[in-house]
């Protein structure tokens, strides 16, 4: 396998993108990346998108995406994992380069959700779950993290201050994000004060419905060392899958697909958690977060809420987790989410940042997860230059 | 989503009966009933039906509804281990929601669950209830 290198990144303004179609936002996502990386034609695409179909009445996104970014005849490949897509792309994209099938793949990840109201919004998000055995008797996705929280809470002690604190270090780190959709700061009493959703999980403990897009160009490192400038390397990849329904899980307060992919992408690249220096993290709700905390091994098992507390995972911490500002405050386009982990993991290894950069960035980790816990998609990204 | 009356249909045995699958080889138990045995491999189960009698595992009580359950808010939702050993998720009524607790013991009765719109299929399935011993 040839070793990969990201040497473009993109994205849109995040947020209700009411001017702007399903095809518009991939694309204009894409010219920046291509902008970016300096090149103009592609080998490959691969398209990160939960469902153009229950969204936007539109399948067959390959066709539609080269066509409309002026790559007729470009391979292009739609993957589909959910809220995990996007991270699917990516990797398809590296495999597409690695394998020596393509010397340029672009990973494209979109989602266009306003285009529906927020019934169907909810109902086609609720189809990451088990139709037949849980929506079917009424269950959302923050009542499946609302029941993850539940446990936690009652085997390890985790509080609401601590959920809650999720959201304000992730607004805190978003307030800094030119691109997020609420780059706005919250108190931690703002927040556990907030509406109730799904007890214990409240508005402000949940990622919003947003329009947006995002891509990386991915090439061989060979190709990428001859560009003179910055470039990030795919060194572990992880990818690994759970039951669909939350019932059957064995445990749960834990996220074992996370554990798994997680421990799969770390012997990939040869490292331990300890050597990561920050994390992009599926924080889609805030228990999501504390759980990721724990299944990638960075605090044992019920450590998570007081690390949170003890700023651990602030920007200025020793471990920062979604200094983007994450699903909480960036906004979720469910599609694009896994391709925007990866463009914030680069600007941060190139030392982009801005005001939210993390000293230090040379290995990230970025965690993509579907629905309640059924796949998850991991990256360990390295900075070269 | 409206549907083919096939798509509910199909469910029936898992949905009215409680039927689950019982491996031949390893006795493991699978809710809803599966093709292969994600434990030993094997493709060989017996149908048994289940007591649906156990215990509150999670939950948690629904606020924002999706369509076709918003006149049940608040309603609970929560995962029970049952007796025989496998965990099940579904409503937990007939309670105040503000009321109940890990452990609780509760028991299935045939209830309606939704229906698809004014001219879409009723569909009826199990909900739990506090299990009085009745």
């Amino acid at each position: 396998m040839k070793e990969v290198a990201i040497i473009g990144i993109g994205m849109t303004d995040w947020g209700e993108l009411w001017l702007k179609s399903l095809r518009d936002i991939a694309v204009e996502a894409a010219l920046n990346c291509l902008d970016d990386a300096g090149v103009a034609k592609v080998d490959a695409i691969t398209i990160g998108c939960m469902s153009g179909g229950l969204f936007n009445a539109q399948e067959h996104l390959g066709s539609l995406v080269a066509d409309y970014l002026g790559q007729r005849f470009v391979p292009a490949t739609r993957v589909e994992s959910a809220c995990a897509s996007g991270g699917l792309a990516v990797k398809t994209a590296y495999m597409e380069v690695a394998s020596g099938l393509a010397e340029y793949a672009l990973a494209i990840g979109v989602e266009k959700m306003t285009d529906v109201d927020g019934n169907e919004a909810t109902f086609a998000l609720a189809t990451a779950a088990d139709q037949d055995y849980e929506a079917f008797h009424g269950i959302t996705f923050p009542g499946l993290y609302a029941m993850m929280a539940h446990a936690h809470m009652k085997k390890y002690g985790t509080t609401l201050e601590q959920l809650s604190q999720v959201t304000v270090k992730n607004h805190d780190n978003g307030s800094m994000n030119p691109h997020a959709q609420f780059p706005c700061k919250f108190t931690l009493e703002q927040v556990m004060n907030s509406t109730m959703v799904a007890d214990p999980m409240r508005l402000l403990h949940c990622s919003p419905i947003t329009d947006g897009g995002a891509a990386v160009l991915l090439t061989t490192v060979e190709v990428a060392k001859k560009l003179n400038k910055p470039y990030a390397v795919i060194t572990g990849i992880g990818h690994a899958t759970d039951t669909i329904a939350l019932a059957q899980r064995k445990d749960l307060v834990k996220l074992e697909v996370v554990e798994q992919a997680a421990q799969r992408a770390l012997k990939m690249a040869g490292k331990t958690i300890k050597d990561v220096n920050f994390a992009e993290v599926h924080d889609c709700f805030t228990i999501a977060e504390i759980m990721v905390m724990e299944a990638i091994g960075l605090v044992k098992p019920g450590q998570a809420g007081p690390a949170v507390m003890d700023g651990l995972t602030a920007l200025t911490g020793k471990f920062p987790i979604n200094p983007s500002g994450g699903l909480k405050s960036k906004g979720h386009p469910v599609g694009a989410t896994g391709v925007a982990q990866v463009v914030e993991a680069v600007a941060q290894l190139r030392g982009e940042a801005g005001k939210r950069q993390v000293k230090n960035a040379r290995i990230a980790m970025t965690q993509n997860m579907g629905g309640s816990g059924g796949s998850s998609i991991i990256h360990i990204l390295e900075a070269r230059s | 989503m409206s549907m083919h009356v096939a798509r509910h249909w199909r469910e029936t045995p898992e949905r009215y009966r409680m039927e689950a699958a019982k491996c031949k080889k390893c006795g493991g138990i699978h809710f809803p009933s599966r093709l292969i045995c994600p434990d030993c491999g094997t493709r060989e189960f017996e149908t048994i039906r289940l007591a649906g009698k156990g215990e509150l595992v999670t939950y948690t009580i629904i606020r924002v509804a999706p369509t076709g359950f918003k006149d049940l808010t608040p309603y609970a939702v929560g995962i029970v281990k049952l007796d025989e050993g496998i965990q099940v998720m579904g409503q937990v009524v007939d309670c105040n929601p503000e009321q109940l607790k890990v452990g609780d013991r509760l028991v299935t009765q045939f209830r309606r669950i939704n229906e698809e719109g004014k001219t879409g299929m009723i569909l009826y399935g199990y909900k739990f209830v506090p299990d009085v011993g009745l």
